[in-house]
């Protein structure tokens, strides 16, 4: 616990850091605005939330010059470690804190911003576009090695996961594998690299974000339902995840703004959608952290 | 009258400016010992930082088997790396890290001292206009630069040629083989223009051809500088991380073969670390592999010292 702490605030140090470098290269531009709020919003963690918090971040900042708002990846372990640990204003997390080991999560608030879909993708050659969720479930346990056994060419299959303990991963999961594990096989730890991989070996298959599909690889259907984000709203299409802004007793104005920022209506209908990203008040469901879904 | 005590006035000030001057240090002396202050800081600093890193790693490395009761002889020799589920049997990417490791080193060591032999003994001029350059370009290129070429390139490259997905140790041996080999052979160029000159002179005088003189003469005489030159380039193999990542494919398991999937220590640190919480199981058996990196690379620096010992003794007369 010691020296928990003591990795806390080696980074919380290297964090007011980089917040006082934005602090000397900002206040010279700024003086003549008139925002009254000030103060600093660090947000760690997904780097499937990333792109999206740091956009918003942007445009935050440009109405709120003398908020220092820094915006960093590091994976939702370390988003949810940092925010627990008192070290960041906000923990960027694709997962409930419920789900992962070593996280009190009746510390924590959690602030949903988006939804991100999931689907599975292969190569194009398997010629595969369609799979049962049984299928499905069977390739990634390694009970089907070979991509004719479910309709497609004769090629053998080239299983590439997530790291262990990836968001997206835990997604995939959750909804494809319930509870039984994955066979062991290539793991990447990038939505990039996995899209990258997929795109160009022959037989491979392996599950991305929505935002992440080129017309390279092939995004696959499951039991017919297509991958789109008005069937994740439904949720006819049941790999879909929150991102999660978690935060740790009670946030301060700046943070409390930001997140307001990131539930307005210019964040989750204009930003959102552009970013690839569902938006949180389109969804017609509502899922908790045991993965029961609702009808709102 | 006047003049005089004008004058003695003058000396006064002048004895007394004398005496501070002898009394107290100079100039130079000050910056003496200013320069010595700022130099025992930054040692003191530097000591700092590398004691405050050990004592970091191994109190991190050490808590799996402390906190989380593992076994250290499980931990090395056990197969089954599924962290999250409480299984952290490191033995795979143990294999994986030295296999790599040691398949780069004996791919690029022949090259290398070849290469390092024309550049010393065929043509020294071309080796100092040409060569020198580019192996000083290959040093300076960003290992995720590396990385790219081989996921781009090696990966498909190796498909074709064995099957498979192309990702796996025969790719990431081919990626550090480019890597370790500018280390390798600036070293091993080093060491043999360190070769006294008479050895050749002498050699030749004797009847040998070049050939006899290179081979039984420089090559003989230079082995220590080369084994130190292959290690240095095997630490840089076994520490490298983010270009093997990009073509091994990372995956825990034992590897078969050359051509299947594997990992290594520092693959599996970079795509595990994110993901993992402070404190908890697969975060420190993430930590004891970082441990394992840093034990290694201790012993990698040890067997230089010893080695370039050995060597020392031998250039005796």
């Amino acid at each position: 616990m010691n020296k928990g702490s003591k990795l806390a605030m080696g980074i919380a140090a290297i964090s007011l850091l980089l917040v006082g470098c934005g602090k000397a290269a900002s206040s010279t531009s700024s003086k003549e605005s008139s925002a009254a709020l000030s103060g600093k919003v660090t947000a760690v963690g997904s780097t499937a939330l990333q792109p999206l918090a740091a956009k918003a971040g942007s445009n935050f900042t440009a109405k709120n010059s003398k908020v220092n708002l820094t915006v960093q990846g590091g994976g939702s372990g370390t988003g949810l470690s940092q925010v627990q640990a008192g070290a960041v204003s906000i923990g960027d997390s694709d997962i409930f804190a419920e789900e992962k080991d070593g996280i009190k999560a009746d510390k924590l608030t959690d602030h949903k911003v988006a939804v991100v879909g999931m689907a599975p993708v292969v190569n194009k050659d398997t010629g595969i576009k369609n799979l049962k969720m049984a299928q499905l479930k069977q390739i990634f346990t390694g009970k089907i090695t070979n991509w004719k056994e479910v309709g497609g060419k004769d090629e053998k299959i080239v299983i590439i996961n997530r790291a262990q303990g990836s968001g997206t991963r835990a997604t995939f999961e959750n909804a494809v594998l319930k509870g039984t594990d994955a066979v062991k096989s290539q793991e990447q730890d990038s939505n990039g690299a996995v899209q990258k991989i997929v795109s160009t070996t022959p037989g491979a298959v392996s599950y991305l974000a929505f935002s992440y599909f080129t017309n390279k690889l092939q995004a696959v259907s499951i039991d017919n339902v297509t991958p789109t984000d008005n069937n994740v709203e439904t949720n006819k299409w049941k790999i879909w995840s929150y991102e999660h802004m978690y935060t740790k007793g009670t946030p301060d104005k700046a943070t409390t703004a930001f997140l307001k920022y990131m539930d307005s209506k210019t964040v989750q209908d204009s930003l959102v959608k552009d970013m690839g990203y569902i938006s949180i008040h389109d969804m017609k469901v509502t899922k908790d952290a045991k993965g029961v879904v609702t009808q709102n | 009258m006047e003049q005089t005590n004008f004058q003695l006035k003058k000396q006064d000030t002048q004895s007394q400016e004398w005496s501070k001057r002898l009394h107290h240090a100079t100039r130079a002396t000050r910056e003496d010992w200013i320069g010595r202050g700022i130099s025992y800081l930054c040692i003191g600093v530097i000591i700092l930082v590398v004691a405050s890193m050990l004592w970091f790693i191994t109190s991190k490395g050490i808590a799996t088997f402390t906190q989380n009761h593992v076994s250290l002889w499980k931990f090395l020799s056990g197969t089954d790396w599924s962290p999250s589920q409480g299984k952290i049997g490191a033995l795979p990417m143990i294999v994986g890290s030295f296999a790599v490791t040691f398949a780069a080193a004996i791919v690029a060591t022949p090259f290398a001292v070849g290469t390092a032999i024309f550049m010393t003994e065929i043509s020294p001029n071309k080796g100092r206009k040409f060569l020198q350059p580019v192996i000083e370009l290959l040093v300076g290129i960003p290992s995720v630069v590396y990385g790219f070429i081989g996921l781009a390139v090696v990966v498909p490259f190796m498909r074709h040629l064995v099957g498979g997905s192309g990702f796996g140790i025969i790719s990431a041996t081919f990626v550090l083989f480019v890597m370790v080999l500018p280390t390798i052979t600036s070293m091993t160029v080093d060491s043999l223009r360190a070769v006294p000159r008479y050895y050749k002179e002498a050699s030749l005088a004797l009847g040998a051809t070049r050939w006899q003189t290179v081979s039984k003469v420089i090559l003989r005489s230079a082995t220590p500088g080369i084994l130190t030159a292959v290690i240095f380039g095997m630490a840089r193999a076994f520490g490298e991380a983010l270009a093997v990542q990009m073509v091994i494919g990372n995956a825990a398991v034992m590897p078969k073969d050359l051509i299947s999937a594997a990992s290594t220590l520092t693959s599996q640190l970079t795509t595990g670390i994110g993901d993992t919480i402070d404190g908890t199981l697969p975060n420190n058996a993430l930590w004891s592999l970082a441990l394992i990196l840093l034990l290694m690379s201790l012993f990698f620096n040890a067997l230089v010292r010893v080695i370039a010992k050995r060597g020392q003794l031998k250039h005796e007369r």
